[in-house]
Parts: structure tokens; C-alpha cells; sequence
């Protein structure tokens, strides 16, 4: 099986905590992700609360959080889930849903928790080319599925013409809802939708917006979807 | 949520066999199939559903959806709702079926949700929902905090003094205008039941919702063959015009002779603690001319014995006028 550059070693890695170790003689330390970046202030303010442990932990290599351990939890069972083409071999709790098997054991951040309710769509990524709420499935129903996530989508250098179209068309303010709202709108682009911006409405309305962008995700969809 | 034991059978019996093990297959049933999880894993969340074994059903053959040999539809228990809705069938010939599935929940949740898991679709009265609440249906005994509290969504037809909580699907209402029958297999064998014998009233058991037993698995719902020159449809009345359960909703079945009502079928949402069908409303249409004063008379019936709570009373005239426009509507050429 092909490593994963970005979860490397999940499996093997869950005893321990891993050291923070230079990766091709450049620290990891260098390379700040917002994600890395939020939980070292995290646990800055938790040092600062707690001056006993501080004292002890200042002197501790500092740690990077990966695969939270499975192994002490009773009932995991091995999975290997299928994301954007790559295979994960996985120890998961029965009881992760799929949503936060990808954030939380694989480091894949861009599929968000909102309501995890089913209700909200922030969620939203593909399975079998179908989109679908990851927080009311059970990421073990899904051993023989192929997913998509929004890191599947594009990347900064090569975006997907609906990830063009959503900066092009200012389609977000806060951006929480961003990635659920282009999951779908992928997804639609080969569903039976008229030509509408109401039919584009009907078909999207499973992605709630709070900012309230609507008008602007409407024609950044109708963009794409005149491309196509 | 409590943690379980997963397994993934390959056949119905395998299926059969370990959900025989539970005590109930209602409320608080110790092995739950999955299939799409869009309303278990929900009230798993909530603690609402506690199961010990989790039985996951998707990879049975029973996804198809085809012509039955007397020229009716069978519809595969783990067809989705979007295939179903989508199907060219369903929309010709069945239309008050694809609109019903298409007003309900979101795209996602349609290609999640299937049909026999719709068919299982759990009420959305907050208080069964929080576990907080005293609730008959998910701990008996415990009281109904939604008969003096907020019940505006709730139930006017089939309650009882410890539930009113509504069944909150339009796939089951369509289905009941269709006169739908349930194929299911459990430990004595295969079954099928019409749907209005499939659904139980809350009486003093609202933990009891259908005549399912432990073991048995939907193995497929079946349409019985069009009546020929009917037309159907759907009318969903709610708060807002996506994205949200009916207050009340309306499904017809109707073949008109002339000016005359030759054939009715009439089946009510939102208002009922089981999808409603108004055989007072078909009795009341058949054989009568189409105009508002047949359409009034058959609204009066089927609401008839409507017993409303604190604050939806507003449901009764609600659901008559969408009897009267869901008929206007599908009287018009």
C-alpha cells in the first residue's frame, strides 16, 4: 500500500505520541499549517493554566498529535478505507462516523463538522461519486466505498473549476461551510438539476449557509456549470 | 453514544439470523440493522438509540427497482430515496411518490436514506429526542412531556393520552395513497402486509410503532399496478419551502369519470401518528362531482375525529385546506 504524505503511519504510529523529527533535514517545526499553529496555542493556554505541568513539559521535546490511539479502546476494528485514491489501513473505534475518522485519524481537516446532525451539509463528501452527510455514517460502513473529499477536489495549484468559480464569485465570508458547499456542487453537476437558478436552490439547499453568501454560491455554480 | 459490535452479513438470512437475537425489534431494540443511518446514527447520537450490535444490511441484493409481473413496481428495501424518486417509472407512473421524496430532507440525505429505512423513519418530537424529557415512546411509562408542552408540530389524528408524536415521513404517505404492500423476512419466513396494516397506532404502547419482530428484515415495498387514467400528487404545506417536516400534507390518487370522482385515494402527513389514510375523505369524493363543495365536504371528514393539543390546533383547518388544494390541483386538466 502506497503511504499517505499526509497521515503517515497511522497504524504503527498509534501507541505513542511522535516526537517532532526533522523530516529531509528540515524541521517540522518550520512548516506551520493553521491546524498545527492552533493546537500549539491550545496547548500554550493550557501550560499557562497549569504552571506545575508547564515547568515539567517545557523541558519535554515538544509532541505532534496524530492518530489519537485506538489500541486501548475495546471493540476497534481494523478498516481500510479508500479517499482520493489512496488506501488507509485504519484501527478505528466502531463508533467513528466517517466525518471525524477523516479529520481526526487521517489529518484530513477540510471536511468540516457543523450541526453533526445531518442537518447542516458542512459535512458533505462523495462516496461512490454520490454526495452524501459523513457525520450520520459510520466510517467501517465504508470498507468497500470509494470516498471523495475536498482534498480529493483540487489543490491551491490546480483548483477545480467549481473552487475557481466560488473565489471568482466571492460564493463565502467565513469560509466554515465552504468545502460542504463545493462538495455539493460538484456532486450536482452530474445530477439531474434544470437550468434554473431556482432549480440550482432546490438542488443545494441541504448546504446551509449563515453568512449568507447564497447569492454569490448560486452564480458561482450557474459559472461552472455554463463551462461545462 | 454507547460503543457496539458491527457486522456485515452478505445474505437476508445471515441478516435474519442475527437480529433474531433482540429482545424487541422496536424501541430500544439491542441489534439495529443500518442501511443509509440517516435517522439511527442520529438518535445514536443522541442516546436515543442504545443498541449492543450493529448489524449493517448495504451490501444485500436488494437495491433493484423493477416491474412486478402484474405490471405493478417493486422497489428494492436499500433502493435510495434519490433512486427511487429519479426512477423514469416512479415519475411516469407513480408521480405523488417522486414528489413526495423529493420534498423530503436534503439531496445528501436522499442518496443516503432508503426505502425501507424511510419506511422506519423515527418521529421528530423533540421530546422523545431529549433524553431529558419524560417520553412514553422511547422509556414506556415515563410520561409524555409534549402533551402540555411545545406541540405545535405534533399530532392531531391517532393520538392517545401518552403520545401524540407525529410520523414525520412523506415517502410512507405517499405510499399509503398507493396502496403500497411491505415484503419482509424473518424467522418464520416471508410475509407481505398492505402498508395501513404495517403501522401501529400509540394507544398505551407508543414504544411499539409496527408489526415488526425481532429478526425481520424489509426486503421490499411493492406498487400495485397503476390504475389506469388516475393522476397523483403530492402537496407538502410547512414553515419554510425547502428543508423542513410538513405541518400537514396532502397525497392523492384520483381518476375522474367526466365531471365525476370515479376513484380516490387520500393519505395525510404532518398530522398523523402514523401516515394517515382517509377512507372517510375517499368515501365522501367517490362517485360525487368535482368542485370546492365535494372537495370541503371530504377535508370535514377525514378531519373529523382531529384532536388537537395546546398549540396545534391550527392544524386541522392547515390539513383541510390541503386536502381541498392538493384535490383542486389534481382536478385541474
Amino acid at each position: 500500500m502506497a503511504k499517505d504524505p499526509i497521515a503517515p503511519e497511522i497504524v504503527e504510529g498509534m501507541k505513542e505520541k511522535k516526537e517532532l523529527a526533522p523530516e529531509n533535514g528540515r524541521p517540522l517545526l518550520g512548516r506551520v499549517t493553521r491546524r498545527s499553529f492552533l493546537s500549539h496555542i491550545g496547548a500554550a493556554s493550557i501550560a499557562a493554566s497549569t504552571p506545575v505541568l508547564a515547568s515539567v513539559s517545557s523541558h519535554a521535546p515538544p509532541v505532534i498529535e496524530e492518530a489519537p490511539s485506538t489500541d486501548g479502546i475495546e471493540g476497534a476494528v481494523p478498516v481500510t478505507l479508500r479517499i482520493n485514491g489512496k488506501e488507509h489501513n485504519l484501527k478505528l473505534d466502531p463508533r467513528t462516523t466517517l466525518l471525524d475518522c477523516l479529520r481526526e485519524n487521517l489529518n484530513m481537516p477540510g471536511t468540516k463538522k457543523g450541526c453533526d446532525h445531518g442537518q447542516c451539509g458542512a459535512c458533505t463528501v462523495h462516496v461512490n461519486g454520490r454526495r452524501v452527510n459523513s457525520c450520520l455514517s459510520f466510517a467501517i460502513m465504508h470498507s468497500m466505498d470509494e470516498i471523495t473529499t475536498i482534498e480529493g477536489i483540487g489543490q491551491p495549484d490546480h483548483l477545480h473549476p467549481m473552487q475557481a468559480a466560488f473565489i471568482e464569485h466571492d460564493g463565502y465570508q467565513c469560509g466554515y461551510c465552504t468545502s460542504g458547499q463545493i462538495m455539493s456542487a460538484v456532486a450536482l453537476l452530474k445530477e439531474p438539476v434544470g437550468p434554473t437558478d431556482e432549480d440550482v436552490k432546490q438542488a443545494m439547499y441541504g448546504n446551509i449557509c449563515r453568512c449568507g453568501a447564497y447569492p454569490n454560491i448560486i452564480a458561482a455554480v450557474q459559472s461552472t456549470r455554463k463551462q461545462a | 453514544m454507547d460503543t457496539f459490535q458491527f457486522s456485515r452479513p452478505t445474505t437476508v438470512d445471515q441478516a435474519v439470523q442475527l437480529g433474531s437475537t433482540s429482545s424487541t425489534a422496536q424501541q430500544a431494540a439491542e441489534v439495529r440493522f443500518v442501511a443509509g443511518g440517516t435517522t439511527l446514527i442520529d438518535l445514536m447520537k443522541l442516546n436515543v438509540e442504545r443498541p449492543k450490535q450493529i448489524v449493517d444490511i448495504n451490501v444485500l441484493p436488494l437495491d433493484k427497482i423493477e416491474t412486478a409481473p402484474d405490471g405493478g413496481l417493486i422497489i428494492g428495501a436499500l433502493a435510495r430515496n434519490s433512486d427511487v424518486a429519479h426512477n423514469s417509472t416512479v415519475q411516469r407512473v407513480y408521480p405523488v411518490l417522486s414528489q413526495a421524496l423529493l420534498s423530503g430532507a436534503s439531496p445528501q440525505l436522499r442518496n443516503m436514506a432508503t426505502t425501507g429505512g424511510n419506511l422506519l423513519q423515527r418521529t421528530r418530537c423533540v421530546y422523545f429526542r431529549d433524553t431529558a424529557h419524560a417520553c412514553n415512546k422511547r422509556e414506556p411509562g415515563t410520561g409524555c412531556s409534549a402533551i402540555d408542552g411545545h406541540n405545535r408540530m405534533l399530532a392531531i389524528l391517532g393520538t392517545s393520552k401518552d403520545c401524540i408524536a407525529t410520523n414525520p415521513s412523506d415517502q410512507n404517505v405517499a405510499l399509503t395513497a398507493l396502496e403500497a404492500t411491505i415484503q419482509v423476512q424473518g424467522k418464520k419466513g416471508k410475509r407481505s402486509m398492505p402498508i395501513h396494516e404495517f403501522y401501529l397506532l400509540p394507544g398505551s404502547t407508543p414504544n411499539r410503532e409496527t408489526v415488526l419482530e425481532p429478526g425481520d428484515v424489509i426486503v421490499s415495498v411493492t406498487l400495485p399496478p397503476p390504475v389506469a387514467g388516475a393522476k397523483s400528487l403530492y402537496l407538502k404545506l410547512r414553515d419554510r419551502a425547502a428543508y423542513e417536516f410538513a405541518l400537514a400534507s396532502a397525497a392523492v390518487v384520483l381518476k375522474l369519470n367526466g365531471n365525476k370522482i370515479d376513484y380516490a385515494r387520500i393519505a395525510l402527513g404532518g398530522v398523523g401518528t402514523r401516515p394517515w389514510r382517509s377512507l372517510e375523505a375517499e368515501r365522501a369524493l367517490k362517485g360525487s362531482s368535482i368542485n370546492a363543495t365535494t372537495f370541503r365536504r371530504a377535508a370535514e371528514e377525514a378531519l373529523r375525529d382531529a384532536r388537537p393539543a395546546s398549540e396545534n390546533g391550527f392544524k386541522v383547518e392547515l390539513a383541510k385546506r390541503c386536502i381541498v388544494r392538493a384535490l383542486t390541483m389534481s382536478t385541474v386538466a
